[in-house]
């Protein structure tokens, strides 16, 4: 730990201290700030966080839990129940971590508001106020909800034909990507807690850094620079060691104990990733590399609400055990629209499988699924879509059986999309059925069906947009 | 050799698009990749999956190719059927794709990977 990063934590210190007491201080801008990531999706493991809580000497610490679809599920949630909608490890998650983070003057910034930022953000206070917190103040980020405005709007769907309203009332749930703006605003306003919906990923983490050195909104350079270490820390474990492993190619020492990742930040945007010492995983120049390029899709041109990012030009550099120098990133002016994540009731997805073994299991495993497929027919329109893997042969790769297949054991995959619930449960049954009218020797049959929920993209212009708080003060 | 002795990849997903980030461990094996890894070669490798178009941006930088495969993750991971349905599998499916060797000292650049990956 270097002489900076303990100056940083200070003022990290005084910014918490500051807002639960209400005096206004005039801080002195920091040189450098230090970020942890919580969580890189919400059923991540919270040991790791709690241990970045605690040891981490963070100034905030950020969970990223939203996948694109989590919106639209949490928002049925809502309508059956009007305190839910919001991220369901939430409790679990700011239960483990809300003292510690209290203790260590780290503020906590997460988009596990899901579709009820402001249901999150009354949960959070009642959990601090059962941990004895008081003053805690948190804040909900909401206005990312812009489902009646689309709607009325019927705007094209992209990458797909069709407009929204051809959707009907199968259109569940419509959330802008928001940026860093609202969550500035919640930290100048004292926040320890910024809880929100949909936000771009990248903004979570660019807010706090706009916030302590004061970026202006038109700095593409650092804005691209911090959405840059946004990108590498939004899957937490992703940049330190997981999701890399390779054995004999690329070894991480200790995956199961893996340490999620911090970000020093300068005033300029240049950056430190490491972790904690004695962690497990590794950080290097090739696992920030892969982490960088991963989602990525023009290098020189990642879209978010706060800018057009340029990564062409970054640099990184081995800056000692599981650490790793970040420079050269830029950016260029944000785009006009916003981009809307708009979900929809796709029908059911069946999921039925049963395993073949030992001499023959190929071609058993192949009776099998043409047993099935005959079956289903019966079902007629009801059956939208399906697909017949075998997993061990051609279920990822897609190659044919017998060009593909080596082993001694396969899993017949028969899954299929259908218009109803019985339907999928229909073609899940034909799939048990196999145990005593299929090929010989089936086992291990397991089903599963559930309601699909597709997402789709649309634009709408940022003005339409407004992004608002709701506070919580724990008393 | 498979491509694996001489890079690493990594797989992402946006909707129905994939991409998959080929990086040398060793940046000297940036322009062997860039000759043999192409577009053409990838969609060659992926024929089974790909529906769309293949598009390459090059990062010589940082010794990576960066493919965008579009329409290749069959409805994209809310709507896909498939057992994957992120593509995460793509990255090591590439990975195992036979390629020349480099004219000398085939074996030098696997253990560079290797020292560098334990560091």
């Amino acid at each position: 730990m270097g002489d900076g990063a303990a100056a940083a934590h200070a003022i990290g210190f005084c910014c918490a201290a500051q807002s639960r007491s209400g005096f206004a201080v005039v801080m002195k801008r920091p040189s450098s700030i230090r970020i942890g990531a919580g969580a890189g999706f919400s059923g991540d493991r919270i040991d790791p966080a709690v241990d970045l809580a605690v040891r981490g000497n963070l100034d905030y610490l950020v969970f990223e839990c939203l996948a694109e679809r989590t919106i639209a599920l949490a928002q049925r949630e809502k309508l059956k129940n009007a305190d839910a909608g919001y991220d369901p490890y939430l409790e679990e998650r700011l239960s483990a971590v809300l003292k510690p983070c209290v203790q260590s003057g780290v503020r906590i910034i997460s988009n596990m508001g899901a579709a009820h930022p402001i249901a999150a953000a009354r949960k959070t206070a009642e959990i601090a106020a059962g941990l004895g917190l008081r003053g805690l103040k948190v804040a909900a980020v909401h206005g990312d909800d812009v489902l009646a405005l689309v709607k009325a709007r019927d705007g094209a769907v992209q990458d797909e034909e069709g407009v929204l309203n051809g959707l009907g009332e199968r259109l569940l749930s419509a959330n802008a990507y928001l940026g860093h703006e609202p969550i500035v605003e919640a930290l100048r306003g004292g926040a320890d807690v910024v809880i929100t919906g949909r936000v771009a990923d990248p903004s979570l983490f660019l807010a706090p850094l706009v916030h302590e050195f004061d970026w202006a909104g038109d700095d593409w350079d650092r804005l691209g620079r911090g959405t840059l270490v946004g990108h590498l820390l939004e899957c937490a474990g992703q940049v330190s060691g997981g999701y890399f492993a390779d054995p004999g190619f690329k070894d991480v020492e200790r995956l199961a104990e893996l340490g999620f990742p911090i970000a020093e930040v300068t005033k300029d945007g240049a950056a430190e990733i490491s972790k904690i010492e004695g962690t497990g995983g590794l950080i290097s120049r090739a696992t920030c590399v892969e982490q960088m390029l991963y989602e990525l899709h023009d290098p020189g041109a990642y879209y978010t609400p706060d800018v057009i990012a340029d990564f062409s030009g970054a640099r990184f550099d081995d800056a000692g055990k599981d650490r790793v120098s970040l420079s050269g990133a830029g950016g260029a002016r944000r785009p006009d629209a916003l981009k809307v994540s708009v979900g929809y009731a796709d029908g059911w997805v069946s999921d039925g499988q049963i395993s073949y073994a030992g001499a023959g299991a190929l071609e058993r495993g192949q009776l099998a699924l043409d047993v099935v497929r005959e079956r289903i027919k019966r079902l007629g329109d009801e059956v939208l879509e399906s697909r017949f893997d075998l997993i061990g042969v051609n279920a990822v790769s897609r190659a044919a059986p017998e060009a593909a297949w080596s082993g001694s054991e396969v899993r017949a995959r028969i899954a299929a999309r259908t218009k109803s619930a019985a339907a999928a449960q229909r073609v899940n049954r034909e799939v048990e059925a196999l145990y005593t009218n299929g090929p010989a020797g089936g086992g291990g049959v397991a089903t599963s069906a559930q309601q699909t929920i597709a997402i789709a993209s649309v634009f709408i212009e940022r003005a339409a947009v407004k992004p608002a708080l709701h506070w919580e003060v724990v008393t | 050799m498979k491509l694996r002795e001489i890079a690493h990849a990594r797989t992402g997903d946006k909707g129905d698009t994939s991409n998959i980030a080929i990086i040398a461990f060793n940046r000297d094996d940036y322009e062997h990749l860039r000759a043999e890894v192409t577009s053409e070669r990838i969609s060659k490798h992926l024929g089974h999956i790909l529906r769309g178009e293949v598009v390459r941006y090059e990062m010589p930088e940082l010794g990576a190719l960066n493919f965008v495969l579009h329409r290749a993750l069959a409805g994209g991971v809310t709507r896909s059927l498939a057992l994957d349905a992120h593509g995460k599998c793509l990255s090591s499916c590439v990975l195992g794709m036979e390629i020349p060797a480099r004219a000398q000292n085939e074996t030098k650049p696997k253990v560079a990977a290797l020292r560098r990956a334990k560091r």
